[in-house]
């Protein structure tokens, strides 16, 4: 394996009194697509939301063990949110755009952070962003209509679009096609495979060929546990675990 | 370096988070403040009009008090002790003959400027009069004894007098012609419009009137009370029954709306499985989906009802303003009800009347906010979650 | 005797008659249920028979009523009281002669309760109507009187001058409309930050248990009778408002716009905080997350997006406010100035175009006197705008909805 941009150590997560995660580890690669796979209330998207402090708008959750981006510990004291937020992107379920326009859904955060002001500047980076999620040729002539207006494919570019427009380092997907299409599902994994030069990308996925067509490693969770993590050629075709074998051949799950 | 670890530009958006989180709570502990304020000053105000001051005098029953009440005490009472009193003797005499000839020692009730005077309030009592009610209060002959008289008496034009009882039930009256008129109706076209109406014109036409009638300042309904019942159908001004009828109109959408969503509160399972049975969908309506429907009517109604028992500003355009020192008996009668009591007792000059217009508030808040927390009560008992 | 009392007497008769009549064939149905194969129930047949005892008197006098009422036509209470007594008899006769096991009573009773529900649901209309027949009617007699250009344009109102011959300048209605806006402005101007931001407060970062107590509390603010506002402005605030003038060295009247305007701002924080609340929670979560993570904090999620996804419906709930803060009448009966006044200072004492209103109608003039006409024509003025704001806000709600809900 390459060098590891994500590291989790005995990560175990409590919703109230019940305990979602039991002590996970796992080393995530950079530049790599990694999938997490297993069946629902595995505990998948659970962790993935710890990885941008996601579940700190959850009252009842509490965490404990340590998650490692570049060697710095995110649930550190001295850590803010909001930058690592920055660093770490996330795309949703369902494709969520803001109810503005297609150039102000990318603008927002840039100019929350800083990044670009008015002007060329933003203007310059809202087309770079726009091509590098695909969408500019479709959307160039319409940038000032509201986003909401976009098909659902192309409102999740736009999200993945969004969230690059604040230049992450990792990129997070949850469930990123499940609402869509096979046609707009497949751009986003053409998307996704192009993205991977630049970025740390984990998704979220209930469909094994998805995660067995786009990601470098997998990892299988279930009910909390880590069951089998490794190469996902490995994983679809020898895996070391009864538990795995028995999911991806479509025993359960 | 951690490029995670805020900076200075994090820091002042930090600062604004704080700032904007400051201002939202501000907000909210302004509107806690006036509410406490509010509470406190009414209470401050109105407690003190539970007490009254009453002295101790000896009572002569005789053939002269018979004919001049006033000769009845003895004559440095007569300006500290209440003239309204003192004109119910000839009266109560001729009731108990067997009284004539004899001497009583009573307490009774003072004139307000005596009761304004024992609390420390302003006062317009002659010096003559402090040092006689400073003389009585060391014999011990001059108490604030508990103020039946504002529970038990209509109003009056002596403070000392002054009660709430005929605006009680006046208010009371008001509110049993509004339920008459407003649950019956309310509820009628709540079930039918909810149940039954084709989606036509005439529905849509009623659904946003209902709207509109909802939005309609409470003044205007008086002018309908005033041109329609009083001038058109002839009901008596200032009477129980126009003042309830008006209201009735305002309570409608609340009832109307209310009952509504009790109504959709109801899952269509219930009606299908009256219809399985071989109901007809009005025996599905009456027998099933109503029963279950009651507690958010009753919420509902009753929430409006409190808001009906609030509202002054109709009432004062048909009438219902007048001084009634009696109790009314009959909802044709002339009658006041609680909140316009405190309106005229709120424009009386004499200071007297203000705590007992701040008690008077106490009361009617004290009963709507049990209204109130009741309703609120009942939806919470009978909240079933399907 | 006259219609009412005859109306009156024809129900104290009516009503036992059908109630004993539907019981004596409820039983006698019931008695005959199990011989023969009967179409309805027996209730519906106790239901039959009382209606058709009752209905055809009561229709027959509420059309005499409605004749009546235009007058065209009056009866004497007497002969009504006759006629409707027999047409109920027939009533009687042809109703008990259906009751036989062939007849479907129930569709039948169904029928007229559905007119019943029908009926009801009209009086709603009957009352909008009502309302705006009653105000239109009278304010014609008013601007008959008054032209009204002038009434909308004048600057001098004293209706007190006026006499029936000479009107000419006495009704000029701007200086009480300015004083409607102005203390309307004040309110808003208390009760739109106060409640809006209560309104995010509770929503967006309040914590259960404190949601809990918070939310209660704003409803009793809204439970206050508007009597109880208006004593406490004229006795509380006042004074304070015109010794906090003071100790700034200006001058203050007793019964400036200030004082009105701030009480009926606190009254009306809870409409705005209590619709806002509604309208900020329907914004669906995902847009928060999707804000949040992209590294916002909470004021600026809220701020540029939650807000601006709400503010159809804050918009309608602030023009419902201003629509409150207009028709408002007991705050600034008590609190406000009787005498119209067109000035800038809110600390001088304004008059609005309830306190008229009363003021017209409570007066001992007859009841076509000009100043009271003059009643309608001002509560003419205020039905218009507020179901005009009513209908905005209405359609600024509808297009929210479709949008997220």
């Amino acid at each position: 394996m390459s060098t590891s941009k994500i590291s989790i150590n005995q990560l175990k997560l409590w919703y109230g009194e019940s305990e979602a995660l039991h002590g996970i580890n796992l080393e995530i690669a950079e530049k790599k697509i990694t999938s997490f796979i297993g069946p629902s209330g595995c505990g998948k998207s659970t962790l993935l939301r710890c990885l941008n402090r996601m579940n700190d708008h959850i009252s009842s959750c509490r965490i404990e063990g340590t998650v490692l981006i570049d060697n710095n510990d995110i649930y550190d004291p001295s850590v803010d949110v909001v930058q690592l937020r920055s660093h770490v992107g996330m795309v949703f379920q369902k494709p969520n755009p803001f109810p503005k326009s297609i150039y102000e859904n990318i603008a927002y955060a840039p100019r929350i952070h800083g990044i670009a002001s008015k002007g060329p500047d933003m203007d310059n980076l809202v087309e770079a962003v726009l091509r590098k999620a695909s969408l500019w040729n479709e959307v160039k002539d319409k940038l000032h209509q509201p986003g909401t207006a976009l098909s659902g494919g192309q409102q999740q570019r736009l999200c993945i679009a969004r969230t690059i427009a604040v230049k992450p380092e990792i990129i997070l997907m949850d469930e990123p096609c499940s609402a869509l299409d096979p046609i707009a599902s497949a751009k986003i994994e053409e998307l996704m495979d192009e993205l991977k030069q630049e970025y740390t990308i984990i998704i979220v996925t209930h469909s094994m060929q998805q995660a067995a067509r786009v990601s470098d490693n997998t990892a299988f969770f279930y009910m909390g546990d880590l069951i089998e993590f490794g190469d996902t050629s490995d994983i679809f075709t020898k895996p070391q675990q009864q538990q795995t074998e028995d999911y991806i051949t479509g025993r359960f799950g | 370096m951690n490029k995670m670890v805020s900076n200075k530009a994090t820091r002042r958006r930090y600062l604004g988070e704080r700032i904007f989180k400051g201002a939202t709570i501000f907000a909210l502990t302004i509107a806690a403040a006036f509410l406490v304020f509010f509470f406190y000053n009414m209470i401050t105000q109105g407690v003190s009009a539970l007490s009254q001051a009453e002295i101790l005098v000896d009572i002569h029953y005789n053939e002269t008090s018979a004919k001049s009440y006033k000769k009845a005490v003895d004559k440095p009472y007569r300006k500290i002790v209440s003239r309204g009193w003192m004109r119910t003797l000839p009266l109560y005499m001729e009731d108990h003959p067997e009284l004539m000839g004899t001497n009583a020692q009573e307490w009774v009730t003072a004139t307000a400027d005596v009761d304004q005077y024992l609390k420390g309030k302003p006062n317009r009592l002659k010096e003559k009069h402090k040092k006689k009610i400073d003389a009585l209060e060391k014999e011990g002959k001059v108490k604030l004894a508990f103020n039946t008289n504002f529970f038990t008496r209509g109003d009056s034009k002596m403070p000392e007098l002054a009660g709430i009882k005929s605006a009680v039930v006046g208010s009371i009256l008001v509110l049993l012609v509004t339920l008459a008129v407003a649950l019956p109706i309310g509820v009628m076209t709540a079930v039918y419009l909810e149940e039954f109406a084709p989606d036509n014109r005439l529905t849509q036409l009623i659904e946003i009137n209902i709207n509109n009638l909802a939005a309609i300042p409470s003044i205007l309904f008086g002018l309908l009370g005033l041109a329609v019942f009083i001038n058109f159908f002839g009901v008596p001004r200032s009477s129980a029954l126009v003042g309830g009828l008006t209201l009735a109109l305002m309570t409608l959408p609340v009832v109307i709306i209310t009952t509504r969503a009790a109504l959709r509160a109801v899952p269509s399972s219930i009606r299908e499985a009256a219809y399985g049975l071989g109901a007809s969908r009005w025996q599905a309506v009456f027998h099933h989906v109503l029963p279950l429907a009651m507690p958010g009517i009753l919420t509902g109604t009753i929430i409006g009802l409190a808001q009906a028992m609030g509202e002054t500003a109709p009432l004062l355009v048909i009438g219902m303003m007048a001084y009634i020192p009696d109790t009314p008996t009959s909802i044709t009668e002339v009658a006041t009800v609680l909140p316009a009591q405190i309106f005229t007792w709120a424009g009386e000059s004499i200071r007297a009347y203000e705590e007992r217009t701040a008690a008077a508030i106490l009361v009617l808040v004290t009963i709507l906010l049990s209204m109130n927390a009741f309703a609120i009560w009942l939806r919470k008992r009978f909240e079933t979650r399907w | 005797m006259n219609l009412l009392d005859a109306a009156f007497y024809y129900c104290i008769a009516a009503l036992p008659i059908a109630l004993a009549l539907a019981f004596m064939v409820k039983a006698r149905v019931q008695q005959a249920f199990s011989d023969t194969k009967w179409r309805a129930l027996p209730i519906h047949y106790a239901f039959y028979i009382a209606i058709a005892v009752i209905l055809p008197g009561i229709l027959f006098i509420l059309l005499m009523s409605i004749l009546h009422l235009l007058t065209l036509y009056t009866m004497d209470g007497s002969l009504l009281l006759i006629i409707a007594s027999t047409l109920s008899l027939i009533g009687t006769i042809y109703g008990y002669k259906h009751i036989k096991p062939t007849f479907t009573a129930r569709t039948s009773v169904e029928k007229v309760i559905r007119y019943l529900l029908i009926s009801a649901a009209l009086i709603s209309i009957l009352t909008t109507i009502g309302i705006v027949l009653a105000i239109i009617f009278e304010a014609i007699h008013f601007f008959k009187i008054v032209s009204l250009w002038e009434f909308i344009t004048g600057t001098h109102w004293a209706p007190d001058d006026a006499t029936e011959g000479n009107t000419q300048g006495m009704f000029g209605a701007i200086p009480i409309f300015a004083g409607t806006f102005m203390i309307t402005i004040i309110a808003m101007l208390v009760a739109i930050p106060v409640g809006l931001l209560s309104a995010v407060y509770m929503s967006e970062y309040a914590s259960e248990p404190i949601r809990n107590i918070a939310k209660p509390a704003l409803e009793i603010l809204a439970g206050i009778p508007t009597v109880v506002y208006g004593f406490f402005a004229a006795i509380t605030v006042s004074p304070l408002v015109v010794e906090f003038a003071e100790a700034v060295g200006l001058h203050a009247d007793y019964t400036n716009a200030l004082t009105p305007g701030l009480v009926m701002g606190i009254m009306i924080i809870p409409f705005i905080s209590s619709l806002s609340d509604d309208v900020i929670r329907a914004v669906p979560r995902a847009l928060r997350d999707a804000s949040l993570a992209l590294g916002t904090t909470n004021a600026e999620t809220i701020i540029k997006i939650v807000l601006p996804t709400a503010l159809p419906g804050i918009i309608a709930a602030c023009l419902l406010g201003v629509s409150r803060a207009l028709g408002e009448t007991m705050i600034v009966v008590m609190a406000a100035g009787l005498r119209p006044n067109l000035t800038w200072n809110p600390l001088e004492g304004m008059t609005t175009v309830t306190v008229r209103i009363v003021d017209a109608l409570t007066g001992d003039q007859a009841f076509d006197s000009p100043e009271t006409l003059s009643a309608f024509g001002l509560g003419l003025v205020l039905l218009v705008i507020t179901l005009l704001l009513n209908v905005i806000s209405i359609y600024v709600t509808r297009r929210f909805r479709s949008q997220y809900e």
